[in-house]
């Protein structure tokens, strides 16, 4: 069979990203396991009950940690969309596409979890103020996003109309994250910052970090795996993928 | 240990529908993606293998 040109960032790049991405998935599902047990563990059987909101702000543990994710992954996404954009480097527009996936559904949880606490809190599963408004805004750009990039057949152009969706959308991100402070919200304001000594319990605090960092491990694991099989269906003619799906055929 | 019993423990101070919902939404989702990925990763070789014949890799 042909094999295409070798080109940086077309094809070397593609085929080593696949291999070292299949040697960290499973050690990123053991840090996602390891660090989820242990936030729980502490946020559930260590940490105090709430003063003021009792057992409910357990749900804490799940509901910012899905909302970082959700601002977090949304400016990776537009950085990866953006360099493939620029640079015209195809494994960082399948990044980008890789990620859209994992951050929707973060948003979908921080917005899920945030109404379900909203509730007994509130006395309202949903308001429209600036908090909410802009993550539900979020949710439609990932969503925007995917379905942009997934109706236009040219790959090339779909990855460019995705970076340019992406990279405007971002301007969202601030905005969600200093909405609590430009406008009068109901939402609290920011849990954790980085100028003032943390208002909540330390261990409150250990098994909210905890429960981040598991988040961090799971996104990197469901990434990096949904990567390996962007990069095995547009390389799929390449001389590297049609030895690796023989090897893997074989019986 | 903050619970007395078990039941205490899924009661959730009263707040029990609130939390596990929460909970059990997250984990459903948080597995729910990891299966769906590693299917479509499956499904990406065995494509793959089926684009390329002659590598004794028909399906």
């Amino acid at each position: 069979m042909n094999s295409p040109p070798l080109r940086l960032y077309t094809f070397a790049a593609p085929s080593r990203f696949y291999q070292l991405a299949g040697w960290l998935v499973p050690w990123f599902w053991v840090a996602t396991v390891a660090l989820t047990v242990a936030g729980l563990y502490i946020g559930f059987f260590i940490a105090p009950t709430d003063a003021t909101q009792g057992e409910a702000y357990r749900i804490i543990f799940i509901h910012v940690p899905a909302a970082w994710m959700s601002m977090l992954l949304y400016l990776v996404m537009a950085f990866w969309a953006g360099i493939g954009w620029a640079f015209k480097a195809r494994l960082a527009s399948m990044v980008a596409r890789a990620i859209a996936p994992t951050g929707a559904m973060f948003t979908f949880l921080a917005l899920w979890t945030g109404a379900i606490w909203g509730k007994p809190t509130w006395g309202t599963w949903w308001v429209w103020d600036a908090r909410l408004t802009s993550e539900l805004i979020l949710l439609f750009l990932y969503l925007g996003y995917i379905a942009l990039v997934n109706a236009i057949d040219d790959v090339r152009r779909a990855d460019q109309a995705g970076a340019l969706l992406a990279l405007v959308g971002s301007v969202n991100v601030p905005i969600i994250y200093f909405s609590v402070k430009w406008w009068n919200t109901l939402h609290q304001g920011a849990t954790i910052s980085m100028t003032a000594a943390p208002k909540m319990a330390s261990t409150m605090l250990t098994a909210m970090l905890l429960m981040t960092l598991a988040f961090w491990a799971y996104a990197f694991a469901v990434v990096f795996t949904r990567t390996r099989a962007i990069v095995v269906e547009r390389e799929a003619h390449a001389g590297w993928v049609a030895e690796l799906a023989g090897g893997r055929m074989r019986p | 240990m903050n619970w007395g019993s078990a039941s205490a423990f899924f009661e959730m101070g009263g707040y029990g529908l609130y939390v596990w919902g929460s909970y059990v939404v997250t984990a459903l989702l948080m597995t729910l993606e990891p299966w769906l990925v590693h299917r479509r990763q499956r499904r990406s070789l065995r494509d793959a293998a089926r684009l390329n014949p002659g590598n004794e890799a028909e399906s």
